[in-house]
């Protein structure tokens, strides 16, 4: 983009503006939102600031540095906005005569500073203090910057629904004194592990839908991979960059996790000359990173054993000793039957169909995941492993009554078919 | 800001454990109270009497009804308050999470709203509130 400092003809666009203008909106919003102390007041000033630079940056062209520009213009439009409101109430008069008697430092808008007002917000955002549905709209709408319809759409729910969530949660910010700041280290830990469920929420909505809108989706899974990529360059916690592994690394193979008709095809089946080598080597290297600072926890487990998988030639050779391994590190820390019932799928490659079928068979008895698809589904795979039809029948159908989505519905109802070919 | 702190437990389970614990309970909620009004972060609080002794008063067409027991029934009930002085949420929290019988029940954090602030502003989604 052309820059007026050299005095030469000063040809910007308004597509360049808008480019620069989607590039630093959410960091600009970001260092408003702690200047003006208000989300509602800060977004309009950022539109404000906008609109100025539309008008301005085209006869005058790009100031030196854009950002620090858009946070000043911003900021003045938020002092007039007050002063024009102080006419009906004296209180916005103060706030006001406040802001403007705040000196515009500029270390407040060093890249350090910004880089922190990024990272107040994805906590604000994501604090526990709000609803989870809550903290995700918020996130994907302050943080990543999409729309209250684009996050209406990806998650299948009225704009009107959505648009009231994001209100009310500003609002519970505002009058329950829900600081715009990132958590001292006693909290960070349970605080950072609100924000990473709020991604991984965002991700799986993304690789799993409930719909059939995939194009829409993987929109959804990208967005999570960039916050989680904003968040590690902002705060590079071992669990960040587990969970941010373990999403390149499923990520990675998107391409062939469904058919062209959009039949689910398992791991094992899938071609992995098709798997996107340059996203694996990143999973893995951040997996690497996040094991050696030896404060890792359940993201950075699963994503290593998504990494084992993914440097596997193909299924057979998979190191499953490793995966069970893995798994059982797993277990111990996050103790749940879906833990336990992918580690006995893990088993079954290691030592055999029988040994798995134990197992999950264990399991299913225990009660816990009587009502859970895919518990059923691993015990119709095996069954049908060791020949026994009329088992593997059962837990399909099974399986079958469990879910909705409907990848899944074809591809159980494909294995029924098969089965009654024997 | 200022918050309030209801502390809401089970009085039948907070019975049971039996008088030894109660004695004890009190007396770390006493110790508490006192550290926290030293360091001027509590303003007022106290320990309320069992939900059976409630009465419950409303007036309809200026007649004043009364009637026995809490406004609502519920497992937890309502055995005291804190209010408190703190910066923000995650203070109040810290605060909230060191209140004794937070270990048994629960403590709701309540902003206190300035009566004489914004008007209508302070309640504006309870209509949607009730419609979900």
């Amino acid at each position: 983009m052309p820059v007026t400092d050299d005095g030469d003809t000063p040809t910007v666009s308004e597509r360049d503006i808008d480019a620069l203008f989607r590039r630093e909106s959410r960091r600009v919003l970001a260092t408003l939102i702690r200047l003006l102390g208000d989300f509602d007041l800060a977004e309009d000033a950022l539109q404000d600031a906008f609109m100025a630079a539309l008008r301005q940056w085209p006869t005058e062209g790009v100031p030196a540095s854009p950002r620090a520009w858009l946070v000043s213009a911003g900021r003045f439009k938020a002092i007039d906005q007050l002063r024009r409101r102080a006419r009906f109430d004296r209180a916005q008069d103060e706030i006001a005569a406040q802001l403007e008697g705040s000196a515009d430092d500029p270390a407040l808008l060093a890249d350090d500073a910004i880089g922190d007002d990024r990272l107040r917000l994805i906590f604000t955002c994501c604090h526990p203090a709000l609803a989870r549905e809550a903290q995700v709209a918020l996130t994907l709408r302050e943080v990543c910057g999409l729309t209250t319809e684009e996050i209406a759409r990806a998650f299948l729910s009225k704009p009107a629904t959505l648009a009231q969530r994001i209100v009310r949660a500003k609002q519970k910010i505002r009058s329950a004194g829900i600081p715009y700041d990132v958590p001292g280290e006693r909290e960070l830990g349970e605080r950072l592990a609100a924000v990473l469920q709020v991604i991984y929420l965002v991700f799986n909505e993304g690789y799993l839908s409930a719909g059939d809108q995939q194009v829409l989706r993987h929109d959804l899974a990208e967005e999570a991979i960039r916050l989680a990529e904003l968040l590690v360059r902002l705060l590079p916690e071992p669990e960040a960059c587990g969970l941010l592994a373990l999403m390149l690394l499923h990520h990675s193979r998107r391409h062939t996790r469904l058919s062209d008709s959009g039949e689910l095809i398992l791991l094992e089946q899938q071609d992995r000359r098709r798997w996107d080598r340059q996203e694996i080597a990143r999973g893995d290297a951040l997996v690497r990173r996040a094991l050696l600072s030896q404060r890792f926890g359940p993201y950075t487990l699963q994503a290593a054993i998504a990494a084992v998988h993914a440097l596997a030639p193909d299924s057979e050779s998979t190191d499953w000793a490793e995966i069970v391994g893995l798994y059982d590190l797993l277990y111990r820390q996050m103790p749940s039957a879906v833990v336990a019932l992918n580690r006995a799928v893990a088993v079954a490659m290691r030592d055999g169909p029988g040994a798995g079928l134990e197992l999950v068979e264990a399991l299913l008895t225990e009660g816990e995941l009587g009502d859970y698809h895919l518990a059923h589904a691993a015990r119709a795979d095996l069954c049908r492993r060791l020949g026994l039809v009329d088992q593997a029948r059962d837990a399909y159908q099974r399986a079958l009554t469990g879910t909705q989505q409907p990848a899944e519905r074809r591809f159980l109802e494909k294995r029924l078919a098969e089965l009654a070919e024997k | 800001m200022k918050y309030l702190c209801l502390v809401y437990y089970s009085e039948a389970a907070m019975q049971e454990r039996g008088d030894d614990h109660w004695q004890s309970l009190n007396g770390e909620c006493s110790a508490f109270g006192e550290g926290l009004r030293e360091s001027g972060q509590m303003l007022d609080g106290s320990a309320l009497q069992p939900v059976s002794t409630a009465t419950t008063v409303r007036v309809r067409d200026s007649q004043v009804h009364v009637t026995d027991g809490p406004f609502a029934e519920t497992k937890e009930q309502l055995a005291g308050f804190y209010l408190i002085e703190a910066g923000d949420l995650n203070d109040a929290i810290r605060i909230a999470g060191r209140i004794p019988p937070a270990r048994y029940g629960s403590i709701e954090i309540r902003p206190v709203r300035d009566i004489h602030g914004e008007s209508s502003r302070a309640v504006p989604y309870a209509e949607s509130l009730n419609k979900d």
